[in-house]
This record gives C-alpha cells, structure tokens and sequence, in this order.
C-alpha cells in the first residue's frame, strides 16, 4: 500500500517537501511506483518504467542534498506515449509500432529530465491521439477513476471513458499515481480528459512546446501541454516544458517566463469575454449554470464579464475534421512496414504495404485516413482542403478581433460529463462533438486551460475553458487560478491509489 | 524541323533538370551528401523519417537556389512554400517528398543559347524549386528482396523548368551544356550526370509549324546529353509516325531505353498518381530578406555569357574562341592564366589547339593537365623572346605534355636554344648550297619551288634551331648575290 500522505500532495508541495527534506526523492518514487501498480486496473499506463524512476530519483536525492536541486527535482510525472522516450517503447498506442525504442527523446521529455522530473511510465491514449475516449487504443480502454454517484446509476455503472485521447495521462493524475503527466492536444485531447478526470489540463500556444520526438498526428494542431492537479502545477511544468527549439520550424522563438510569479491572485479589471455561440443543441442545463457561475466568480474577483460573439464557431469542428485527417493522412504514410514496427509479409510491396497497415491501424485511425487521404485528393483539395484553411484564417481573425475587446475568454470545456465505455463508439459524429468547445483553440493556435469547477448531477467533474492571447499564458493562468480558489474542487474519484485519504 | 511523309513537323521540347545542390549537409536534416559512401551510412533519423522527427530547411540550400536563379537571370520570389508529394515508394521513408509546388524560391528566367551558326538564341525558364531526393532500392543484391539505400534521401535537388522554347534534340543538347555550365561556374550544382547529380525528364511533342501544341510525352530520368538527344530524336520521330498513320498521341510517361535507342511507355496519364500536393505543415513559408538577396547579387561570379563578351572586347578574340575558351569554367581559368600578360591570341590558340588535343589524347580534364598554365605561359614566353622557334615549340610542348617539366628545362637539356648568330646560320647556308650544287643550278634555271627545300636543309643542318627569319633573310641575300 502506498504512503497515502505523499499520494495526496500537489506537485508544488512536494517539490517544497523535497527541498525541506520532509521526505526523498526515493520515498516519493517507491510511492508513486506502489501507484501505478495499484491503478492498473484503469490501464492508465502502457509502459510503466520504475527502476528508471528510482534510478532518477536517487540522482535528484544527490542534487538535493547537495542543496542545488532542479526545478522539478524528484517530482514523478508520467508521460504520454506519443512522446518518443529513448529506448523506452514508445507505441502511440498503436499496433504498427509494436516494439519501437526510439533512438531519441523528444524535447519536451528531455527538457522535464534536466529539470530532475522522474519517469514513472507511459501513458495510455487514443491510438496516434485520435478520439476523444481513449477507447481506441491497441492496448485496450483507459477507464475514468470517477464512477457515477450510486444514487444516480439508475442502474447504470458501467466503467467511464476518461476523455480523450490524454486519457491515461488524465486518469493517472485523478488516481494519484502521478503527481502530473504530459499530454498532447490536437481537438481537446489535454482539455477535455482534464475536465472529465477532474483536473487541470493546459494547452499551451501553438510553438510554445516544442513538437520534436512527439509523433505526429495533425502537425499544424498538436500541441505539447501538462496535466496536473492544480493551475500553479500547470505553471511549474509549463516552464519546464516550454521554449525555443531549433530542431521544430513551428517552435516560437519567444522567452519562458515564470508562470508561477505570474499567480498574483490579482484580476481586477480584466475583462472575461463571454461567447454566446458556446450552447449546443442537447447541452445539460447544469453545464450552462456552471459556465453561469463560473461568470460570477470570477465578476467576484473583480474581473469585467463582456458578452462577445465569435461567430464562426460553428464552423470550427467541420474545419477540424477537414484538416486533422488531411494531415493525418500524410503524417502516418511512413508507417508502412519498411524500417520500424510492424511488418506483415505480402507477395508484393503492395500487399506488404496494405496488410501491415490494415493490421497496424485501428478502425478510427483507418477512418481519418481515408479520409484525410479524400479531402486531399485531386478534385476535392479545393472544396474542402483549401476552403477548410479559409475558414480556419476567418476562426483566427474571430479571436484577435475578440481579444481586441477581452483579455480572455471563459468557456465551458465539454458539453458533457464522462460518458460510459462503448457509448459513441459506434457514432463517430456523437463522438467528435464532444470536442466542439475545444476544437476553436486549436485552429486558432490560441492557450487554452481546463480546471475542474464542479460536478454534475451524478456526481461526476466538470470542467470550465479559459482562452487566452497567443503566447499570454501568463494571463490565463492567473484567471484560471482565482477561477480555482472560488471554485474549491476538493472532490475526488472513487478509485484512487492509496485510498481516500 | 523533321520531314515526315506527309510534309514537315516541328519538335516542340521542353526540359525538367533535377540538378544536386552543392551542399555538405541535406536540405532538411543535418546528414552528410558525399557521394559513393557506404550504403544507409548517412541517415540520420529525419532523412528514415522516424515517428516525431521533424524538418529544418538547410538555409546554405536556399542560398545555393536563389544563387542559381539569380544566374538564371530569374525573379526571386521572397516568399515561397514547401508542400509535401504524397507517394508511397520504399525508397521514400515519410510517404512524402517535401518539394515545392505552387510558390516556387525562383520564377521566370531565361538561358541564352549560342548556336552553330553564330546566332543566339533566348530559352525561358518557368521555375526553379527546392525538393528533396529519393533514397535508392536496389534489386540487385537479393534474389527476392530489395534493399533500401538512405544516403540520398533528403539530399537537396533544384528542380529547374523550361519553356517549351526547344525545337530539336540539338538545341535541346545545347541547352543541357548551357545549364551545366552555368551551375558550375555558380558553384550550385556540380553537373556531374554519371554521378546522377544532373538529371533530365524531357516534355516532347510534335506539331505542323504554326499550329497548336501537340500532346505531349514525358521522358523520364536521363542521365547523359547525348541519351537526351538521343531520346528526343527517337520520340519526335516515334510521334510522327504515330500521327501520320492516323492515330493520335496518348499523353504518357515514358523510359529511354539506352541500349536499343528507344522509348517506352512507363504509365499512362490514367494511371498517374494523385500526389495530394498540401502546404508541409512542419514548414512555414520560406520568407527571404530583399537585402539578403541583392548581396547575393553582388557577390555572383561572372557567368559564361558575360565572361565571353568580355575576352571577344578585352583579349580580341572572334566569339567562336570566346564561346570554346568560356563553356568550361576551368578552362576560361586557365586561359586568363596563361593569356594574361601575352598575346591572348597565341594563348587561345596554344589552349584550344595543341593543349585541348593533348587532353583528349590523355583524356584528362583540364584541371588534371599534366601542363599547368604558368607552364603554358612560359612556353609562349620563349617564343616570344625568340629563345625557341614556334615550330620547335610544339615539340617542347610535347614534351612537356610527357614529363611535366618546365619548357626552360627542356630547352636547356635538349640544347633547342634558338640559334639567332647570324655567321653560323650563313656558314650553315654556305654548307647547304655547297653540298647541293645540281639543286643550286636548277633553281637558278627557274625552279623558284627549290627556295623551300633549301631552308629546309638549313634547319636541318642547324637541327632546327635556327631562327627561321634570320634563315630566310640570309638564304635570299646569298642566292641573289651569286
């Protein structure tokens, strides 16, 4: 059983925790490894990786005791398997990189290891982080540690999805058995998990993290970004995560502030921008009322609530589904069996090529494929390609102009609370709604956050979206803070390593 | 124009030149380009397209192309984008190759051609692009599997794009030279085509003179100006054929075939691919600086065209010499070095004479000449100094060819000063017209044809080293005295 004290902390108190010497980057380690193993009936994690986590937690105890430790200095974090670990199999979650080592790591994993984080593991996820359920990949569901409230099952307690496609990364951090995790998101993948395992979820500006060694799914949409426990965790990985990459062309020379410095707890007179195109058809009345406190909370804090349109909203998830398949398409041509991962033998290159890849990819990832591989095709690039970056240069313009009048923009981050396992599953439409408050930042390349406000009738969290200027994290973390210190979600999953505490 | 059995058919050409950018490292990743490596020994894990690797443009292979097309005489495009070519091919790690599509780096330019008949002519050039190089399959080293050669994937292509302004397999050779040489004199592209750093796909079609553009065929991959020529001709004739039996061309992809001197058909129009051309999203737009590009400009070497007016108006040479001397930058090099100083006539004439037969004899390049330039020059020194005679030159020179010796040297060891002492080439004379008293009488009868036998004698009595004025001078003076 693990030491339930040390499960139970933040990652800024242990950090703290650590440099008092209260406990070592050992203890933190064993319990922490104790988790995973604990949690695995969630399947949260593909490839934990303990004797890499003690070995790492025994050089940050040595730089500790030194007294010149790091900035994440023996903090346990878990990674999503779609960063490239070095000679940790990386798989994407997807059979066609059966047995991958990476020669390399990607820089973002890099940057937290010479920051003295420790790798407790990889996490599961929506095969190439492709869902919004983490129910496609090849090794099998993520469930969501949180259950229905037994007197709202109506007889209904079949295991949830954690959201998706950081699903792992999500459910590992709500069970404490990890005191943060990496994610990626494309259409909501960091976001909406966060906001269905009760979390903090942070996409970062497009160019903020570097996506070298990350593997690719929509180059232009995938953003490196860090799930943890609490907005100010959010702002120590940020900065840990964040900067300058030559090996990226899209990575954004821009200095790295301190996030943390930024949490004055001080918005007054900011301006919250409120877009009245954010209600969807079907959307629970409990969601609106939250979105509606949240509103009132943060007009308590002294911030200006202004009601602004973004009107091509609508637009964004059909503009999505247009160019994250296109490039998807492009991006996993080079899993064809020739130098890495799966192979099946065939009688020619061609067969080669069509069985490794019908054995290597799952139904979803063949469904954006094809028809990514449609919308580009000769004919049909101008109807839908070339229209889908117009409208995403017009879903752009909408931001800017809107932060001509607000400093950001609060949101609710899905329209819905965890679903069961199985559900949507056979309605892809059903399921790409669920990233419909998501998508818009992603195309626009804008921050975005998610923090747990609420729960909802059956007892499950609830997540509010706070949107900001591009490469102003700053600002949105401090909203997203005060929006924390109102809300006081101290609710917890009903499953979580080392018990409730 | 090609007469056909029905009248007469013009060819209408249009060149696509893969040229290898000169570059240590790819266009995208940081792996060596030496050709001739061990095989998969210059990869790195973007050029194997490894999952989560990513491009950065080579910024020395964006200089190397804006250098070329400001050579080209073209427009420089400050703003330009990488789009990914979808195709699946083993030889093609990332199922794409990153070239450049709608906005190439380089637009419109021009090539001048020099014709046979002294007259020029103006070829346009539609684009210039950036794209990378394939990898190799070889399917010679297994019985039933092919193997994969990484080192030229990724490597830095320019693609360069002509007008359909061709109108022979001639001037299509020509055009090739013209290019070739122009890259190299750039220092862009070392033309080597056995090494496949130069390759051509040639656009053909035919057409009654006056009319619209036929349909036409692509020939893929050449890798020789003369299999280019070559293939044109076989095609514009294939072609004809095909139409005045009544048929009509059926636009296709065709190979040359070197050893039977004949095109086939590789794929038709209706099997070509869809390669789903989209903006590389790991790339954003090329974006130069306008001060970056005209420094460029000014640092540009002078180029064939320029560098031939100027030895036709600086050294006197007819164009034709000019055209010779420039075509190779080598040897426009070793021209001025040897020319430099003296009669640039006598140094055209010594390089495109016996130094140009001396090298096709050895079949060396000039940079390999087993004479150096200064060598050259001082040949042409002595006799200009009148220390050897021009016809004994040509033996120093043959030697000097054979031993690499200095032509000081070979003059001294051989004796071959020239004898300019005026008593002993009359002694020489005297001697000659002595021993040749029957010869002496004919000429006296009339026979004016003997002078030339007499001055032969002389130089043979002399071993040739007698100044041949001095020779004449004195031989007139003693037969019109006696």
């Amino acid at each position: 059983m693990s030491d339930p004290s040390l499960l139970a902390l933040t990652l800024a108190e242990a950090r703290d925790g650590l440099v008092r010497k209260s406990f070592s980057a050992r203890e933190l380690a064993t319990a922490y490894n104790e988790a995973v193993n604990e949690i695995e009936p969630l399947n949260a994690y593909v490839t934990p990786t303990p004797e890499r986590a003690l070995a790492m937690a025994d050089a940050a105890d040595h730089r500790l005791a030194k007294g010149e430790a790091l900035p994440l200095d023996g903090i346990p974090i878990a990674v999503k398997d779609l960063y490239c670990t070095k000679g940790v199999l990386t798989t994407a979650a997807s059979h066609i990189l059966n047995g991958f080592h990476p020669p390399y790591e990607s820089t973002v994993t890099d940057k937290l290891w010479q920051s003295g984080a420790v790798m407790l593991g990889k996490t599961n996820l929506d095969e190439f982080a492709m869902g919004s359920s983490t129910t496609t990949s090849y090794y099998g569901p993520v469930e969501n540690p949180w259950r229905r409230l037994p007197e709202h099952q109506m007889g209904d307690n079949r295991p949830l999805v954690p959201g998706g496609s950081s699903g792992g990364s999500a459910a590992a951090v709500a069970a404490r058995a990890a005191l943060a995790a990496t994610g990626t998101d494309t259409g909501g993948s960091i976001r909406q998990p966060a906001s269905f395992c009760g979390i903090v979820g942070l996409k970062p500006t497009y160019g903020r993290c570097s996506r070298w060694g990350v593997v690719a799914y929509a180059s232009s949409l995938d953003h490196p970004g860090p799930m943890t426990h609490t907005v100010r965790d959010a702002a120590i990985m940020l900065r840990a995560m964040a900067g300058h990459d030559p090996k990226d062309s899209t990575s954004a020379p821009v200095p790295v502030p301190d996030f943390e410095a930024a949490l004055t707890g001080d918005i007054r007179g900011l301006r919250v921008g409120i877009p009245k195109e954010y209600r969807v058809d079907g959307m629970p009345a409990e969601i609106e009322l939250l979105w509606q406190q949240g509103v009132e909370w943060l007009r308590d804090s002294g911030a200006e609530p202004v009601d602004i349109s973004l009107p091509l909203t609508k637009y964004a998830l059909p503009t999505y589904y247009i160019i994250a398949p296109a490039e998807a398409s492009s991006n996993l041509a080079r899993y064809d069996g020739v130098r890495f991962g799966l192979r099946v033998e065939g009688n020619s290159l061609e067969e080669m090529y069509e069985l490794t890849r019908a054995a290597g990819f799952g139904a979803e990832v063949r469904r954006r494929v094809l028809i990514g591989t449609y919308v580009l095709s000769a004919g049909y690039y101008d109807a839908y390609y070339l229209k889908a970056q117009r409208v995403r240069t017009l879903i752009r313009r909408d931001f800017v102009n809107a932060f001509d009048q607000v400093d950001c923009i609060l949101t609710p981050t899905a329209p819905s609370a965890a679903f069961a396992i199985g559900d949507k599953s056979e309605d892809p439409i059903a399921m790409y709604l669920n990233d419909v408050f998501t998508v818009p930042a992603n195309l626009a390349g804008m921050p975005a956050i998610s923090l747990p406000a609420g729960l909802s009738g059956d007892g499950l969290p609830l997540g509010l979206q706070i949107t900001g200027r591009a490469f102003d994290e700053e600002t949105l973390l401090r909203v997203a803070e005060v929006l924390e210190s109102a809300a006081q979600f101290r609710h917890l999953p009903s499953f979580v390593a080392g018990g409730k505490s | 124009m090609i007469e056909g059995r029905t009248g007469a058919w013009e060819t209408v050409i249009g060149l696509e030149v893969h040229a290898q950018v000169v570059s240590k490292a790819k266009l995208f990743s940081g792996a060596a380009t030496d050709f001739g490596a061990d095989t998969n020994t210059q990869v790195s894990p973007v050029d194997a397209a490894f999952p989560g690797m990513l491009p950065v443009i080579n910024r020395f292979c964006v200089e190397q192309a804006v250098r070329t097309g400001l050579g080209l005489a073209a427009e420089i495009r400050l703003e330009s984008v990488f789009d990914r070519k979808n195709y699946f091919y083993p030889d093609l790690p990332p199922g794409y190759q990153i070239s450049q599509y709608q906005q190439p780096v380089v637009g419109h330019g021009r090539v001048v051609l020099d014709m046979p008949d002294g007259t020029t002519r103006e070829i346009g050039i539609t684009r210039l692009h950036l794209e990378q190089d394939a990898g190799k399959s070889l399917h010679d080293q297994h019985p039933s599997l092919t193997y994969v050669d990484l080192n030229r994937a990724g490597v830095a292509l320019m693609e360069i794009v002509s007008e359909p302004d061709l109108r022979s397999a001639e001037e299509a050779g020509i055009y090739l030279r013209k290019l070739r040489s122009i890259l190299r004199y750039l220092g862009t592209c070392d033309g080597n085509m056995e090494e496949g750093s130069l390759r051509c796909d040639c656009n053909v079609s035919v057409r009654r003179p006056g009319e619209p553009y036929g349909t036409r065929c692509e020939i893929k991959n050449l890798n020789s100006v003369r299999y280019v020529m070559q293939a044109i001709e076989y095609e514009a004739r294939r072609q004809i054929e095909v139409i005045e039996e009544g048929d009509a061309i059926a636009q296709q992809t065709r190979l040359f075939d070197s050893r039977r001197g004949v095109t086939r058909p590789m794929r038709s129009k209706e099997e070509a691919h869809d390669y789903r051309y989209f903006p590389d999203p790991d790339l954003l737009p090329l974006v130069l600086d306008p001060e970056w590009v005209a420094s460029l400009r000014a640092d540009l070497p002078e180029l064939p065209d320029m560098k031939k007016a100027r030895f036709v108006s600086e050294y006197g040479l007819s164009a034709d010499d000019a055209g010779v001397l420039v075509a190779e930058k080598e040897t426009a090099l070793f021209f001025e070095r040897v020319a430099t100083g003296r009669d640039p006539k006598a140094a055209a004439n010594w390089v495109m004479g016996d130094l140009f037969g001396a090298l096709n004899r050895l079949g060396v390049a000039i940079e390999r000449s087993p004479v150096s330039a200064e060598q050259l020059g001082s040949l042409i020194d002595l006799i200009a100094d009148g220390t050897i005679s021009g016809r004994l030159a040509k033996d120093v020179f043959a030697d000097m060819v054979a031993t690499g010796d200095d032509p000081a040297a070979i003059v001294e060891a051989k004796g071959l000063r020239q004898l300019t002492d005026e008593a002993a080439i009359a002694s020489a004379i005297d001697a000659v017209l002595a021993a040749q008293p029957d010869k002496l009488a004919e000429y006296r009868g009339g026979r004016d044809k003997l002078y030339g036998f007499f001055v032969g004698q002389v130089m043979r009595a002399t071993q040739g080293k007698a100044n041949p004025t001095l020779v004449n001078e004195l031989l007139k003076k003693k037969l019109a005295a006696e």
